[in-house]
């Protein structure tokens, strides 16, 4: 279960100094080479994907950027499902005023996979995701101030689950069931539920051959009043029929809104 | 600790050297072990799939009749089957009568290819499930396990295995039809020594895998094993045991498995919580325990969790 913890990112930074020092005594050549590089994404980045500057431009506005370890990402060491990877996002307390989250698989063809916004709730989500092959996991948590906070693990993966028809989709049985919704809250402190919602929807990636893209858009949390407490747009890398866990500042039945990108509506109500 | 660095390098550098020159012969080092009489079991290790153990973590045998060997599964690779066919015939000066595979899971029937098409046999739905799913499997051992998978190809046993009494060679054996591991699994009882090759509905000493299993009907079939008058007890994984200890572990371990992922599911907790459930004690001497768990949880949490979900219509 890697962990991006304050002791792991600290124990990289001083790891990456002791190398240098290594490389300078052993292999001088190289590293007056490696001195010509600007400070780039392979210093800066903790796992040193080689995709992190493009998702910085297509994914994360441009920036600004922090790695923080206080966004945290839980991830298995190793993908025991391509279709259907369990990732669980958590923010600690310190890093206040969060607006948004936005989940990123740098190596993924569609890197993409939701985005997040914490109306009343806390800035953590759970879902599960599909994986083409071994990528860097990464949170973004974007703060009042505009900048993108960023946690991450890496995921070791056979891969294959973007390219693959959904079960849905090539058993034809989705039709019935589009867009049912199946929920779960559970009372978590004074004031707060966890949200557990499925959904059935085939989210066909459109990367499988002869099967076009098909994936829930938006999904929104609203309390009795119709005010929101979440929203979440979704993208095709989020698994077939998504589980999704969310906790709400909030006590009490929900109503669920949304839609998929053919317009079809998604509407549920869920109560304790 | 800069001082020590280089040495370090350079010993690591080493290891790995040599590691490769071990792995370059690909060679499993199949010595098999009379465990009763004509019964031969080659054991495997008690660990995950690496590219230093070449996929060698199963336990697979062979019983010695008139008409030839009995071999019970083919291990990991085509390397495997051809290297455990060279030992059966060198040691019986016999050829190969029959061989079963208890179940279609890549470690116990990718050695197939080694065999005669015509001797082996499965259950038919293991027979199915390799037909559909083989190559899958042994594209993902190839991933693990390098290049000691080279040649292999997934075979489905020809002929159905099937349940009851069967004599081959003067040997009379009994064939058990049980599924829970997977949707399958075959286990052999030999009358004459009592020892009985549980495949993989039994493991001892090791955690169990839960790939395809159903905890259910896994229960049922231990049950089952445990009526049988055996002397010896060969699990797929682990050391071969004379008493019903590994039938009790397994049995236990699949026990709490459930019952703890059905807790965490009552309570709301999502997959990656639940992998952090720490597992009681008396499992902690499982060989690969924490990665087989965190695996459990992909496998059976899902179901667990739509149990706890209510259809929520507008």
């Amino acid at each position: 279960m890697p962990r991006h913890d304050a002791q792991g990112v600290l124990a990289h930074r001083v790891a990456g100094a002791r190398c240098a020092l290594v490389a300078l005594l052993l292999i001088a050549p190289s590293i007056a080479l490696a001195a010509k590089l600007p400070d780039s994404v392979k210093t800066t980045d903790p796992l040193r994907s080689p995709a992190w500057d493009a998702m910085v431009a297509r994914h994360l506005d441009g920036g600004p950027v922090e790695f923080d370890e206080r966004v945290q990402v839980t991830v298995p060491p190793t993908a025991e499902d391509a279709l259907a990877v369990p990732v669980e996002v958590r923010v600690d307390d310190t890093l206040t005023g969060v607006e948004e989250l936005r989940l990123i698989a740098d190596l993924n063809p569609i890197p993409l996979i939701l985005s997040y916004r914490p109306t009343r709730a806390d800035p953590f989500i759970s879902f599960r995701f599909k994986v083409e092959q071994s990528t860097p996991v990464r949170a973004a948590a974007r703060t009042k101030d505009g900048v993108w906070h960023v946690g991450g693990a890496w995921l070791s993966a056979a891969g294959g689950g973007c390219t693959a028809p959904s079960h849905g989709t090539g058993e034809g049985m989705w039709r019935d069931q589009l867009n049912q919704v199946s929920g779960g809250l559970w009372a978590r402190g004074e004031d707060r539920s966890r949200l557990k919602l499925r959904v059935m929807h085939p989210m066909d990636t459109g990367l499988a051959a002869g099967i076009p893209v098909f994936h829930i858009e938006s999904l929104r949390v609203l309390d009795a009043k119709g005010q929101e407490l979440a929203l979440i747009k979704t993208y095709e890398p989020l698994s077939e029929n998504p589980v999704l866990s969310f906790e709400l500042k909030h006590r009490g039945p929900v109503r669920i809104e949304g839609r998929d990108i053919q317009g079809n509506l998604i509407q549920a109500r869920v109560g304790p | 600790m800069r001082v020590w660095r280089p040495i370090v390098a350079a010993c690591c550098g080493l290891g790995i050297a040599g590691a490769a020159l071990a792995a370059a012969t690909f060679d499993y080092g199949l010595k098999a072990k009379e465990i009763a009489e004509g019964v031969h079991l080659f054991e495997g290790r008690m660990e995950h799939f690496t590219r230093e153990n070449g996929g060698n973590i199963v336990n697979t045998g062979y019983l010695e009749t008139s008409a030839g060997a009995v071999v019970i599964d083919t291990g990991p690779s085509r390397r495997y089957g051809e290297q455990m066919r060279a030992a059966i015939e060198k040691q019986t000066g016999k050829g190969i009568a029959q061989v079963f595979v208890t179940h279609a899971h890549p470690d116990h029937f990718l050695g197939d290819q080694a065999f005669a098409s015509d001797t082996l046999s499965a259950l038919p739905a293991t027979r199915a499930a390799i037909q559909t799913g083989g190559d899958d499997l042994a594209a993902n051992l190839y991933r693990m396990v390098g290049g000691w998978m080279e040649g292999t190809e997934a075979v489905a046993p020809a002929h159905d295995a099937k349940p009851g009494p069967i004599v081959i060679g003067g040997r009379a054996l009994r064939l058990l039809a049980l599924a829970g591991h997977t949707g399958a699994d075959l286990a052999v009882y030999d009358e004459k020594t009592r020892t009985l090759f549980a495949g993989d509905l039994v493991f001892f000493q090791r955690a169990p895998t839960t790939p395809n299993a159903d905890i259910g009907q896994w229960l049922s079939a231990l049950d089952q094993l445990e009526k049988i008058d055996f002397a010896v007890l060969v699990p797929g994984h682990g050391p071969v045991v004379k008493d019903k200890t590994a039938i009790a572990q397994t049995r236990a371990y699949l026990r709490w498995l459930r019952t703890a992922l059905q807790g965490a599911a009552r309570q709301g907790l999502d997959p990656t919580e639940a992998m952090q459930i720490q597992v009681p004690a008396e499992f902690a001497k499982l060989a690969v325990l924490q990665e087989e768990f965190q695996r459990s949880v992909v496998h059976l949490y899902p179901a667990m969790e739509l149990e706890t979900l209510k259809k929520a219509p507008h």
